[in-house]
């Protein structure tokens, strides 16, 4: 079924009775060319791409929950180009390319609303840092600006410039930044893998990685065993249990990462702010609600839920910058696990097994990257070498040191990323 | 949270500055070998369950102490100084 | 209506107040919502999506519909809850998300294409052509979206944080929390006990119950003033426990003055953090509507809501009411309306056994189909075993049961349990460590059964606690049975409204399982079911057991979504309390800070510190001027600058030598005493983590310096080494930043400078280039440290903070009489770069020594930190980029930092990439700018001309490679 709203007028004057499944729930079958462990928005663009650009569809998804239950459905939905170190450049600026042919490709409108990233830059040395950065992008044909003062007074009247705590000298401008319909995303990624051949399993828990010397051959699960010629590990947040089924360790703590929405309110900020200084950032949703973040809770965790210091520490950042958003009521806060590399950066790469990829080291920009996250690991699975954008992101890249991508500059400590 | 800091007491987590897993305590010997440093400084188990982990006792008496800690229930089960643990 | 004689309002006492422009009257206990239903007002609100008229639905915090807007100007405060909001002298409300008018909303449009709005339509359509999203479509669809508007001003309201600890809290204060509160208190615990509401007691406010005889409002009354007597409890009314988090920490928004006129500088909220050793949720629980056509017109309302104005309020929310339920509580309803003298025209009961328990006419194993009445509920179509019928009604009140208020039992991740018995979810026991939950929250809905639980939940934490609990005597109450068959949503064309807020229908949900998201989080997310103000507290359930009905199966199998923190919302001023304007972090100033301030020159922050940028003159019209003149002061005269915000670190121990060989990349167990060293330090990963220097004042006594930027990095780090990796060393490490003034005296002359004002003068031979030791200085003892940032002959002198001030202004009088004066950033900046000096500019943490040019550094004779990881292959192998100079050659004669650096005669793209500028400055001694930056293996490339490109700031140029140490290579002005 092809969607429009030539569809929907049809269907609404016929009672809408014709809408049928977005994808199907198949039963797994013994046998797949390619297995992916991993439902969430990577697995299913991962899959996606495996069946629209590669013409592999014997695949199978496996998910032990829903469908985008992961970080998918629980980031601030930010979409953005704008990474200063090789490796990183490339390849976000091939996500945001993906990105802006996306509902065409998926037909499946996933929101995606260049509405602009600004990040505000708070001293003379971070103004050279962050120009940096746009030169970086605009050297890799991506847009960037530099925004005075005066420009910002104009676009955020709701900073409160002249009272802040930290001040604020200008702001880095990515006009094709923006944010999209998170849970939408997995959505279109499905139900376009779906209507190719792809199963998707859901409710299927990977419970066992089988390898004869050194070779993989497929899986157990909790619906029994399914047999593979090619696994590709695609479960951030779940990354390292995953890996431990085939014997591997990875470079990954798991850290919690909140977020939080207020109620619903009429427009007020047309733009996504970042406020590096005080660990904050925000925008507004199509709903109304205020989406903001800020930094790791900062200890190990599993939880998928944080604690007060950070939802305070971000409140308060809020305050400083933007006191008119004083009465703006936290309706909703939420954490994430997060795959938190040494570098902040991600891995796709083959591992010492033949036949087993793995996915994973995200951090908490796993969303913007997920069209070329896809796009890059069905490359890998497909043809057996990385795409022209992932050659950087090896696995072993801490142990030799070569192609370390440090966008933080803050060493190898995980949590500071 | 709450970390039971053995000078200070019972503290609110946001007192403390968070490292990481307390592997950093076996710190190998220089010539130890590319493997083990790798181990040290990047590879982590990273299981979900306790964890023995170093926190700083920041705003407080300043100790480093060894925690261990539940990372999917943050239950602490223990903290002991890192002068002792090591 | 209000009814004469009933009610626990204050009828003394007459309030006026104002909603959607007009004027009306209430008492003092009454409720926005209550005076408004008082006042006959039954359209108080449009829904998010369909702007259908709305009523007032419940009478709690959880009300979905009943949203208004306070306040004018800074005060303005949106999505505020009419039914939780007390009215008082003054009081301005109006509706929102209504335009023109709340009588005739333009939106209300969107109701009549409901057909093409369904469940998740803008999925499928709204993506051609593409450019449409942005400029059309999206603007259309924020505009339509949002509840309240924000004011335009800055919050004029004052906020404070708080924290509290007790040895139990008590989550409510209904019968169960009482009994709990009193149980626990009378054992000698320390007590807090928090409700949302401005009276406690809960439900027996809102029922025509008894306890022990007296009316239950009574007894509540009589055991909060028992409670209120004990100075170890702590009683918190209109306090939302809004999360439960770690370590038996809990959140809770105080609303401290919403419910009188703001008094200048009084706190509007408090946000608590409690530390609670053991807690009881005694929550209660809420009721549940029913789904059926139109069931959610302005008059259809909660049975115990309606009961709830009677009782409490004395206000019959309708001249003709009508009951629709399925168990025996909503009886109490219509029992009480009648006793009061109020019509109740029908009560429909789903139940075919269902029989009347006053005198009131019961249609049993009937069901209500439809509601009629735009505006206002009109009349309401009943269908049963007897037929049709039409039965004209202005209030509808609905029971499909009651939930348990588990809410605060899942923010831990843990999911509730479904119980049969009650057709709802119970906490699951141990899903908050240390937490027990009684009462109706737990699923026992009688007061004798709540009574009961509260004092059983307050005797188990007493024992967990090691107190001993009395003999309480729980009093005798009502135990009537809860006797409930469920229903959910009358069958039957039409919409019928689950979540009311974000309009979603029966129809929505089934439509969401019909195209598979038939998982309750797919359903949710696809409907934005439950994802309202309330958060799906007066409708996750129904929608929950529709989804269930719809893909054939069990509501546990279908399980539920997660409920998550805050219980309530919250507002961020008073999350972010205190942090407004400059509150958001410390301010760190130095003792020159007002004499800077006094000589009028612009602070920079760095970190927390603030830093003067320049000194201007008289007659300078740019900070370029003042830069150039401090700049001379230092290459021909003598400069002072307050350099005391770098990090200075004390460190003392037979074993100090050790530990600074171990963190250091060079040695410094061999430094002589009265002498100071450069050093490199790097994180164990081998990249470059600070530099600074370090004096050896004593055998067993260093001091280093860090960083500004660094220098809690760097004291954390020493700790951990000290602490972690060689407890064995007898080393104390200390922080002495705060305690120390130090200021640079810089140029030709600073040595008579100094001389001018020290004790004892000094001389090259007893203060060589980087000699140290004590010194005394106008009497006070001191530190003095010949070192130099700027390549010049110059000293750091260090006085006790104290003395400060003092020192900073007779150093910068003494310049001034000898052709120099202070200088501040700009002019340090400038000052090294022209001798190449870095900064975190250069060592950003990605940098190994190697990059830097100081692999010589790199000590071949010892272990240190970094040491192993910095001769991985990928740190040392060639195609890094390398510190340079960066000399402008072009016609263009700028330098801007942060520029890159391409092929010269290339396209400016990443193909091309050379490396980047990191800082640049204008050199007065030379007469151009200079640069730092690496270029990819730049130290092999002196000479080279490359070109830099800035597309941000729009500037291109020519530039030579060369050695980063612009001036005085050989160093012999700093020795001299």
């Amino acid at each position: 079924m092809r969607f429009s709203g030539l569809k929907i007028l049809t269907e609404g004057l016929t009672g809408n009775k014709g809408w049928g499944p977005h994808w199907r729930s198949p039963e797994p079958k013994p046998n797949y060319d390619i297995v992916l462990i991993g439902g969430g928005g990577h697995g299913l663009a991962t899959a996606h791409y495996l069946a629209s650009v590669h013409g592999i569809t014997n695949v199978a998804v496996l998910e032990r929950g829903y469908l985008g239950g992961g970080n998918v459905g629980r980031n601030t939905t930010i979409v953005r180009a704008n990474y200063m170190l090789p490796g990183n450049s490339e390849f976000y600026s091939h996500s945001l390319k993906l990105w802006e042919g996306l509902e065409e490709d998926l037909n499946f409108n996933v929101m995606h609303s260049q509405r602009g990233i600004i990040n505000l830059v708070h001293s003379d040395g971070q103004r050279d840092a962050f120009v940096r950065r746009g030169n970086t992008m605009r050297a890799q044909g991506d847009d960037a600006e530099m925004l005075t003062p005066g420009d910002l007074r104009k676009l955020l009247p709701m900073i409160d410039f002249d009272q802040t705590r930290v001040p604020i000298f200008g702001g880095l401008y990515h006009r094709r930044g923006g944010t999209a319909r998170h849970d939408a995303v997995a959505w279109g990624f499905a139900r376009s893998a779906s209507n190719r051949g792809v199963d998707l399993i859901q409710q299927c828990e990977v419970t066992g990685i089988d390898v004869e010397n050194g070779v993989v051959r497929g899986v157990q699960t909790t619906r029994g065993p399914i047999r593979a010629k090619k696994i590709g590990m695609v479960a951030a947040g779940r990354s390292s249990q995953v890996a431990a089924m085939a014997g591997l360790r990875l470079p990954i703590e798991s850290h919690v990462l909140q977020a939080f929405v207020t109620e619903g309110l009429k427009p007020c900020l047309d733009h996504v702010v970042t406020y590096g200084m005080g660990h904050f950032y925000i925008s507004q949703s199509d709903k109304g609600g205020l989406v903001f973040g800020g930094d790791l809770d900062m200890y190990a965790s599993y939880a998928s839920r944080g604690n007060l210091p950070l939802v305070e520490h971000v409140s308060e950042a809020a305050m400083t910058l933007m006191p008119v958003l004083g009465k703006a009521r936290m309706l909703r806060s939420w954490g994430g696990v997060m795959d938190m590399s040494p570098d902040g950066s991600f891995i796709i790469d083959k591992t010492d097994i033949e036949g087993l990829f793995v996915n994973c080291g995200w951090c908490y920009g796993g969303f913007k990257a997920t069209p070329a996250s896809g796009h890059t690991f069905a490359h890998l699975l497909a043809t057996g070498q990385p795409h022209e954008t992932t050659v950087r992101h090896r696995l072993d890249r801490f142990r030799t040191g070569r192609g370390i991508m440090d966008e933080e500059a803050t060493g190898s400590q995980h949590n500071l990323h | 949270m709450r970390i039971p800091c053995p000078i200070c007491g019972a503290r609110d987590r946001r007192e403390f500055y968070y490292q990481g897993a307390a592997v950093a305590l076996a710190r190998p010997a220089p010539d130890a070998g590319e493997a083990a440093w790798d181990d040290y400084l990047h590879l982590r188990e990273n299981s979900a369950g306790d964890l023995d982990e170093l926190w700083s006792h920041d705003a407080g008496c300043g100790a480093w102490l060894r925690v261990t800690r539940n990372v999917s229930s943050h239950e602490v089960k223990a903290a002991v100084l890192a002068r002792d643990a090591s | 209506m209000r009814v004469e004689g009933k009610g626990l309002i204050d009828r003394s006492q007459r309030l006026s107040f104002q909603f959607d422009g007009n004027t009306y009257r209430g008492f003092g206990g009454d409720t926005l919502a209550s005076a408004l239903l008082a006042n006959d007002v039954r359209h108080v609100a449009r829904s998010f999506k369909y702007h259908r008229a709305r009523g007032i639905l419940t009478a709690g915090s959880e009300e979905p519909n009943a949203l208004v807007t306070v306040g004018r100007g800074p005060d303005t405060d949106p999505n505020v809850r009419a039914t939780v909001q007390e009215i008082y002298d003054g009081l301005e409300a109006r509706p929102q998300n209504a335009w023109p008018s709340l009588g005739f909303d333009l939106l209300s449009v969107n109701d009549l294409a409901a057909p093409f709005l369904g469940a998740g339509f803008y999925y499928k359509t709204f993506m051609w052509p593409r450019a449409f999203w942005e400029r059309l479509y999206e603007p259309f669809i924020r505009r339509a979206a949002g509840l309240g508007a924000l004011g335009a001003e800055a919050d004029g309201d004052h906020y404070e944080k708080a924290y509290a600890f007790c040895d139990l809290l008590v989550v409510g204060a209904g019968p169960a929390g009482l009994m709990a509160a009193l149980t626990a208190a009378r054992a000698g615990a320390r007590v807090i006990l928090a409700d949302e509401d401005f009276v406690m007691g809960g439900r027996l406010n809102a029922e025509t119950l008894e306890i022990g005889g007296a009316p239950g409002h009574a007894w509540a009354a009589e055991a909060v003033a028992e409670l209120a007597a004990m100075d170890t409890v702590r009683l918190m009314t209109r306090t939302t426990v809004t999360g439960a988090y770690d370590g038996g920490t809990f959140g809770a928004l105080e609303r401290v003055a919403h419910h009188r006129t703001r008094p200048e500088g009084g706190v509007k909220e408090t946000f608590w953090r409690i530390v609670a050793r053991r807690s009881v949720l005694a929550a209660g629980a809420l009721e549940r509507h029913i789904a059926f056509r139109n069931n959610d017109r302005p008059g259809v309302m909660m049975a115990g809501a309606v009961r709830a104005y009677l009782n409490r309020w004395g206000v019959a929310p309708g001249k003709a009411i009508t009951v629709f339920a399925n168990n025996d509580d909503a009886h109490r309803t219509a029992r009480d309306m009648v006793e009061a003298g109020v019509h109740v025209a029908a009560v429909v009961d789903s139940r075919a056994d269902a029989v009347a328990q006053g005198d009131y006419r019961v249609i049993a194993g009937s069901q209500v189909t439809g509601a009629e009445g735009r505006r206002g509920l009109e009349a309401i179509s009943v269908d049963g075993p007897a037929g049709s019928e039409k039965i004209a009604t202005d209030c509808l009140a609905v029971s499909g049961g009651w939930n348990p208020t588990v809410h605060v039992t899942c923010h831990m991740n843990g999911r509730p349990t479904w119980s049969d018995d009650i057709a709802s979810f119970v906490p699951t026991p141990g899903a908050i460590p240390g937490m027990i939950a009684a009462g109706a929250c737990n699923g026992a809905f009688s007061t004798a059964a709540c009574l009961a639980a509260g004092a059983s939940a307050a005797r188990e934490s007493l024992e967990a606690l090691g107190l001993r609990a009395e003999d309480s005597i729980v009093p005798t109450a009502e135990d009537a049975p809860y006797a409930i068959a469920p229903l959910w949503a009358v069958p039957g064309k039409g919409r019928a409204w689950l979540d009311f807020q974000n309009d979603v229908t029966v129809k929505d949900v089934k439509q969401a399982a019909a195209e598979n998201y038939a998982s309750v989080e797919h359903m949710k997310r696809y409907t934005t079911q439950g994802m309202a103000t309330d958060q799906g507290k007066n409708s996750n359930v129904a929608a929950l057991a529709v989804l269930a009905d719809a893909t054939g199966r069990g509501i546990p199998e279908t399980g539920t979504t997660t409920f998550r923190p805050p219980f309530g919302p919250v507002a961020l001023a008073a999350l972010g309390a205190g942090a407004q304007g400059t509150g958001f972090a410390p301010e760190r100033k130095t003792t020159s800070h007002a004499a800077s301030m006094d000589m009028k020159a612009p602070m920079i922050a760095a970190g927390l510190w603030y830093r003067p940028s320049y000194f201007p003159r008289d007659g300078e019209t740019s900070w370029r001027q003042s830069c150039d003149r401090e700049v001379g002061y230092v290459r021909e005269a003598v400069g002072v600058c307050d350099v005391s915000t770098l990090g200075k670190i004390d460190i003392q121990g037979p074993d100090a030598g050790k530990l600074l060989d171990f963190v250091y990349t060079n040695m410094f167990s061999t430094l002589k005493e009265g002498r100071v060293r450069y050093g490199l330090m790097l994180r164990e990963d081998g990249f470059v983590m600070d530099d600074g220097t370090t004096a050896r004042l004593g055998p067993a006594h260093f001091v280093m310096t860090t960083t500004t930027a660094a220098a809690g990095q760097v004291m954390r780090h020493l700790e951990f080494v000290s602490q972690a990796l060689h407890p064995e060393w007898d080393v104390r490490i200390m922080s002495v930043t705060e305690q120390w003034a130090q200021f640079a005296v810089a140029g030709p002359q600073a040595r008579a400078l100094l001389n001018g004002m020290l004790d004892q003068p000094i001389d090259n031979e007893s203060w060589p280039f980087m000699a140290c030791g004590a010194i005394s200085i106008g009497g006070v003892t001191g530190r003095l440290f010949r070192i130099s940032f700027s390549g010049e002959h110059a000293y750091e002198v260090a006085v006790p903070a104290r003395f400060g001030a003092s020192l900073f202004a007779a150093l910068v009088e003494a310049a001034d009489t000898m052709g120099g004066g202070a200088y501040g950033m700009e002019a340090l900046n400038v000052l090294r770069i022209e001798k190449g000096f870095i900064t975190h500019s250069e060592i950003d943490g990605r940098v190994t020594a190697a990059d830097i040019g100081m692999a010589r550094m790199l000590s071949a004779k010892k272990d240190f930190i970094g040491k192993t990881m910095a001769a991985r292959p990928g740190l040392v192998e060639q195609g890094r980029a390398q510190l340079v100079g960066l000399k402008p050659v072009g016609p263009v004669r700028q330098l801007t930092g942060g520029a890159k650096i391409y092929t010269d005669g290339e396209e400016p793209v990443r193909a091309h990439d050379q490396g980047y500028v990191t800082s640049v400055g204008f050199s007065p001694s030379f007469g151009h700018f200079l640069g730092l930056g690496f270029v990819r293996d730049g130290q092999a490339r002196h000479g080279e001309v490359l070109q830099m490109v800035d597309h941000l700031r729009d500037i291109r140029t020519r530039v030579e490679i060369c050695d980063p140490v612009f001036l005085d290579p050989e160093g012999g002005r700093a020795r001299g």
